[in-house]
């Protein structure tokens, strides 16, 4: 009898307990993600019937769909940032092999560290080494005229080729940790039978190095993607005029025309966007999403 | 194999290293250079970026203008709350996730992933959207002004919390995982309660990462920029400050400052590392 009163008071206790912990959590999630998600769903389907009335209807979506700037704004975020993650790619797979494959001892570790500190710099410092060294007034161009390679100053930011190179410059680290990860793992005794078998270097390269790294690689190209089609002060300090990023038409919708329902649409978009793209790069090459996430 | 690398091959890895630094190096190079602008030519060192009256260059030093240092204090009005916050709730989170057992677990699992993957400008939309029309609702009904839920550093620091905390909660929960469950057993059986258990063998063997957790915190807290953007009221944060600074051409105390905040967290990832070399033990 005793024994199932204290039995039954330690589950009210374990009860509690869970219910003490659960709050915070529910209370997190729910009030800072899924209900103001829920709002950003509700306001991007009211629109504007007359002044200070509003009602269901997709007219939100309709202007973004009828308005060339919004869809040609919301496309080049698109197939810049799909870019921006190939040359990432690229640029961060043969360092990450020599970090894990080809440097010993301290060097490693020293390399690998050298890899994240500029990432402990915030994105707006590393943004503005960018335009210190592009701008007419800039480092580079002043090179150029000292070298004699110019005779005037050259303008070589606010161009798509700065809003890459910064992107690209902010989504290294993101690409090369996991890349570096993958490629620890792999057997050397595997590359070695690729060349013993007759393979040429581009061979082993293809069959063995870049298939052991594939986890690596999407993981990697999944966060430097979301990055890009994120990002705000890249596109905007590094492209001026030209940037036209999404981020950008977002805030100018909330902030600059106070036109919520029209920017809460927009939000929408770039949520299914950078979704799809994951979804998509995920089921391509067969990977799940949590160890994914996890593995970045 | 691996060690007869080609020198092309050193080469671009050499080249990639350079490419990784320049940036950092121009920035801190011209927060010491004497010129009103932050570009070549280079006209001498000065300190005056740092410590100037504003005598030579009609504008002050960065520890001297009363601008800056607001905006300094701000980052840290909102750094703080959202540090204790993010260690404290991702404890509790920790525990949720790795000693309780509960229908929808998992699901709860991946809803404290998403906002990792919510890009920083749509959570800042949405909680400026949701808390308008919170404060819409309640201010109709009570009858009075509820100013902390318009744009304002509350917002920020609940902004910064939605994803800062998920970050806090991987890292507390990895090191919680690791913990031997016989330790309390033991303890148990020595006769402690369970407050005593917690207080002295389970805390103290997540101090590490809860410390860790905390740098990490203060770091993202500083350094935000996407979500406190939108969520911003009239008090600025340093980066907010800062990118309007950069936005009207700025002066070489920009970059003064971007060197401050490069120390910073230079210094707060040191601290990382040793709070990570405790976790060894």
């Amino acid at each position: 009898m005793s024994a199932a009163i204290s039995s039954g008071q330690g589950r009210a206790a374990a009860r509690l307990g869970l219910f003490l912990l659960l709050l915070p959590a529910i209370l997190w999630l729910g009030l800072l993600v899924v209900l103001p998600h829920v709002e950003m769903a509700i306001l991007s389907f009211s629109q504007r019937i007359r002044a200070g009335v509003y009602g269901f209807g997709f007219g939100n979506y309709l202007e973004f769909l009828t308005e060339p700037l919004y869809w040609r704004t919301f496309g080049r975020t698109a197939i810049m940032s799909i870019l921006v993650t190939l040359i990432t790619l690229v640029i961060s797979f043969p360092v990450a092999l020599y970090i894990a494959k080809v440097a010993r001892g301290a060097t490693k570790p020293i390399l690998f560290l050298m890899c994240l500190i500029p990432f402990w710099a915030s994105e707006l410092v590393r943004t503005l080494g960018w335009m210190m060294l592009l701008r007419e007034t800039g480092v580079a161009s002043y090179l150029m005229q000292l070298a004699g390679l110019t005779y005037g100053p050259v303008e070589l930011l606010y161009n798509d080729g700065a809003v890459i190179l910064g992107l690209v410059y902010g989504g290294m680290l993101f690409m090369i940790v996991p890349l570096a990860n993958a490629l620890e793992s792999l057997d050397d005794s595997q590359v070695e039978a690729g060349y013993d078998l007759g393979g040429s270097g581009f061979t082993v390269l293809r069959r063995i190095i870049i298939p052991h790294a594939m986890p690596g690689i999407v993981a990697g190209s999944i966060v430097v993607f979301m990055l890009s089609v994120g990002n705000f002060v890249t596109p905007v300090l590094l492209g001026g005029k030209n940037g036209l990023w999404f981020t950008e038409q977002i805030y100018a919708q909330f902030i600059t025309r106070f036109n919520w329902p029209q920017g809460a649409a927009f939000g929408f978009m770039l949520l299914l966007l950078s979704t799809l793209i994951v979804w998509a790069g995920l089921r391509l090459t067969g990977q799940g999403f949590s160890e994914t996430l996890r593995r970045s | 194999m691996w060690n007869n690398a080609s020198p092309a091959f050193r080469l671009y890895v050499l080249a990639f290293y350079l490419f990784l630094f320049t940036p950092l190096l121009v920035v801190a190079l011209f927060a010491f250079n004497a010129s009103l602008f932050p570009a070549p030519p280079w006209k001498g060192f000065t300190l005056e970026w740092f410590t100037g009256e504003g005598v030579i260059f009609g504008k002050p030093g960065i520890l001297k203008d009363p601008a800056m240092l607001r905006a300094m204090f701000t980052s840290l009005k909102v750094a703080l709350p959202v540090t204790v916050l993010a260690v404290v709730l991702g404890t509790a989170n920790a525990f949720l996730l790795e000693r309780k057992e509960f229908p929808g677990k998992s699901l709860l699992a991946m809803m404290m992933l998403w906002p990792l993957v919510i890009p920083g400008v749509i959570l800042g939309i949405s909680i400026l959207a949701f808390s308008s029309r919170i404060a819409n609702g309640l201010e109709s009904w009570l009858n009075m002004d509820l100013d902390f839920l318009r744009p304002g550093l509350f917002l920020v620091i609940l902004g910064q919390l939605s994803f800062i905390l998920t970050i806090s909660t991987l890292i507390i929960a990895a090191r919680l995982k690791k913990f031997d469950r016989n330790l309390e057993e033991a303890a148990y059986d020595l006769g402690a309660g369970r407050w005593r258990v917690l207080t002295t063998i389970t805390l103290p063997f997540l101090r590490p990462a809860m410390i860790g957790a905390g740098l990490v915190a203060l770091l993202m807290s500083f350094e935000n920029f996407n979500t406190t953007l939108i969520l911003v009221g009239s008090d600025a944060p340093l980066p907010i400050y800062l990118y309007g600074q950069m936005r009207e051409g700025a002066t070489p105390a920009v970059n003064a400052a971007s060197l401050l905040l490069m120390l910073v967290a230079g210094s707060l990832a040191v601290l990382v590392a040793f709070a990570n070399r405790g976790e060894g033990r």
